[in-house]
């Protein structure tokens, strides 16, 4: 629980992002997904997404993609007024194709990662991560 | 593998010492008679190695109360599935008897007679006892300790953590993980870990800045015992910044890093380890979850929520240890491991009876030795209790309504909320109420009672955050906690809808209507994770109210009204 009046409005603020948006507003991950392959089928191998199942602070949380062989990583927020985070292209002289970063999060939300492989095929990944208010463990 | 039936006659194996009936009249004289030390230790030795599990003692270095959770709701997979079982449907699942010793040891109802009968539980001489009897039948047993141990009691405070770092390096462990120490800030956790002459581990604590393992906490310690190479990983809780004030331990990150642990596993593996344990605090259904992602982990000897099981819970090839709270059991699980891997096991959750267990002479001074600068203030009394205190459950127990009402009444508040956190002993009716047992109930590092005012709607929001960490579905969205308590206020919630639906009816109790979202409300509260919360100590604003009221009675809570179960 965050229990001085400032903080708390600007987590309330956060929080209510995720809490009270209706579930349709939120861009659906397979919509999300189908935007960047074009309508192509994305598979679950080949991709490793690792972010927190808890963010520990939602302004800043850790991410990192692995896609060996991608040639673009794109990185999405489903729950963010702007879903699009980043893009990463992969040259021809790339040692490996993974990204790390850090991103903020106005709620909790999936995560989700897009590889475009060199034939043109995709993978995808997502993850939900949770932001809360804390407090209370015990 | 042990049958269950084999099982019950090693654990808990003087049950039924009293038959089906006649509780209430059993004088600590006949527990003593009928209980004898030699019963609760005995064990036959099997295989080539033991370990012997302590968890999330919470600095109780004498004996108490503790009473088990009467309402511990699993949703999901775990619903109906131990821990999520309590009471008679408890001692059903495990053939305990009604009125026994593990009865008792295991289970909330009829507390208040069997606590007169069988008197208290815990106290690490008597830790120290069963310890030492165990490294009889085998010196060579490692002693693993699940952490919550440098937390939770006057002395503990004052000393920042050294009564209870003094009494555990007596009992000489071998490897220990981590959670409430962190509170105590982190220059102090290093200072203490600097100088610990066993190992502090966690694979999942990270330094924040370069998200890299932390250098003060190896993941994983490898030992040699009875000819075969054990490896004993340390998972560390998985949400301290967020169920704890981060701004104690910036400089560290956790989470739960099950992919890590893999490379782990694997790591210790390739190094030889025959055997794989885990040492977690990740609390008993993310420890389930765990066992069934991570391939290649043999015992997970699982802390945090405070379970006491009677057996190991086996998940694929992974057997799960829960072994209780506030020093009230001691688990002991002897491994066969032949030809490289885990051929057999056998366990025994030992309960600290006090009476029946003789206190460890060189340990029960050294216990005393902690204590004795503080005495008078330990000691003094400050009111008199009429009902049972516990806190233990996942919504309001007796020992946070009299908090709730005590931040309600000496902060002037419409609504109070009070931490669900799983510490805390029990006060019996009749006990005097010293300042220690306020303590023990109330100790942290971030205790002051904050008083400020909420909307209605930000009420809600903060009720259905704590109640999605303990009833979402998937035990990784779960910090471990129990429900926030509330005072002045009662409400109904659904366990099993989503977040944002759980909590309906909210109402101001001293009105009767009920509350509005866009209206503010008074609202006093302890435990903020905030660094910049005023007001008094919590343990002053409940001593105040105790002294005043002189002798405390509290009514059973039926302001909380549960639906989904």
């Amino acid at each position: 629980m965050n229990f001085t009046r400032r903080e708390t409005l600007a987590v309330s603020g956060a929080t209510l992002v995720a809490t009270l948006l209706p579930l349709k507003l939120m861009a659906s991950t397979p919509d999300l997904i189908s935007d960047i392959t074009g309508g192509v089928k994305a598979s679950s191998g080949g991709i490793d997404l690792t972010a927190p199942e808890i963010a520990e602070n939602g302004n800043t949380v850790p991410i990192s993609v692995d896609a060996p062989g991608a040639v673009a990583i794109t990185v999405l927020a489903a729950g963010n007024p702007t879903p699009g985070v980043a893009k990463f292209n992969f040259g021809m002289g790339s040692g490996s194709q993974s990204c790390t970063t850090r991103i903020r999060l106005a709620g909790t939300q999936d995560v989700i990662a897009v590889a475009e492989m060199a034939d043109g095929s995709f993978s995808a990944a997502h993850q939900t991560v949770k932001v809360t208010i804390g407090g209370c463990g015990g | 593998m042990l049958s269950r039936r084999d099982f019950l006659q090693v654990s808990m194996a003087a049950s039924s010492l009293y038959g089906a009936s006649g509780f209430g009249n059993w004088a600590k004289l006949a527990a003593q008679q009928k209980l004898d030390q030699s019963q609760l230790l005995e064990f036959e030795t099997f295989g080539n190695i033991s370990l012997i599990h302590v968890t999330d003692i919470h600095g109780q270095l004498k004996p108490i109360y503790f009473r088990e959770p009467e309402v511990n709701l699993g949703v999901g997979n775990a619903f109906g599935k131990v821990p999520h079982i309590t009471g008679s449907d408890f001692r059903k699942l495990y053939g305990i008897a009604d009125g026994s010793p593990a009865h008792y040891a295991l289970t909330y109802d009829d507390f208040i007679s069997m606590a007169n009968g069988y008197g208290r539980v815990g106290g690490l001489d008597r830790v120290a006892t069963v310890i030492n009897s165990i490294r009889a039948d085998r010196p060579d047993a490692l002693l693993l300790d699940g952490g919550d141990t440098w937390h939770g009691s006057y002395t503990c405070y004052h000393t920042e953590g050294q009564d209870m770092v003094n009494v555990m390096n007596a009992l000489k462990p071998d490897a220990m993980t981590f959670h409430w120490e962190f509170t105590l800030g982190s220059d102090r956790i290093s200072e203490i870990i600097e100088n610990l002459p066993f190992a502090a581990l966690g694979q999942n604590i990270f330094d924040a800045e370069w998200d890299e393992p932390a250098e003060l906490f190896p993941p994983y310690k490898m030992f040699e015992r009875g000819g075969s190479k054990i490896a004993v990983i340390g998972q560390a809780f998985p949400y301290m910044p967020i169920a704890n004030p981060g701004w104690m331990f910036p400089e560290y990150s956790f989470g739960i890093r099950d992919s890590n642990m893999q490379n782990m596993v694997d790591e210790v593996r390739s190094l030889g380890a025959e055997v794989v344990v885990v040492l977690s605090h990740n609390g008993f259904d993310v420890d389930k979850k765990m066992a069934g992602r991570v391939s290649g982990i043999d015992v997970i000897l699982s802390g945090h929520t405070h379970d006491a099981l009677p057996e190991p819970v086996l998940i694929d090839k992974t057997i799960i240890i829960a072994s209780g709270s506030n020093g009230k059991f001691v688990s002991r699980v002897d491994l066969d491991v032949q030809n490289g891997r885990m051929m057999g096991y056998k366990h025994k959750l030992i309960p600290i009876f006090s009476d029946v267990i003789s206190p460890d002479a060189t340990v029960a001074k050294l216990i005393d030795e902690q204590r004795a600068p503080y005495t008078n203030e330990l000691s003094e009394v400050i009111g008199k209790s009429e009902s049972l205190l516990y806190r233990r459950g996942n919504f309001n127990g007796t020992w946070d309504d009299l908090i709730c009402e005590a931040l309600i009444e000496e902060r002037d508040a419409d609504i109070s909320m009070s931490p669900g956190v799983r510490w805390g002993p029990s006060i019996i009716p009749g006990q005097d109420i010293t300042r220690e047992d306020i303590w023990n109930v109330t100790s942290m590092t971030y205790g002051k009672a904050y008083r400020t005012e909420f909307t209605g709607e930000f009420i809600q929001i903060i009720l259905e955050d704590v109640a999605d960490n303990l009833f979402n579905s998937d035990p990784y969205y779960q910090q471990g906690g129990d429900m926030v308590r509330i005072g002045g206020m009662g409400y109904k919630i659904d366990i099993n809808k989503p977040q944002g639906s759980r909590i309906t009816e909210m109402t101001l109790l001293k009105t009767g209507e009920i509350i509005d979202p866009s209206k503010t409300y008074i609202v006093s509260g302890w435990a903020s994770v905030n660094e910049d919360t005023e007001g008094p100590q919590i343990w002053d604003v409940v001593e105040n109210y105790i002294r005043r009221q002189e002798t405390i009675s509290v009514e059973p809570n039926s302001n909380v009204e549960v639906v989904g179960i």
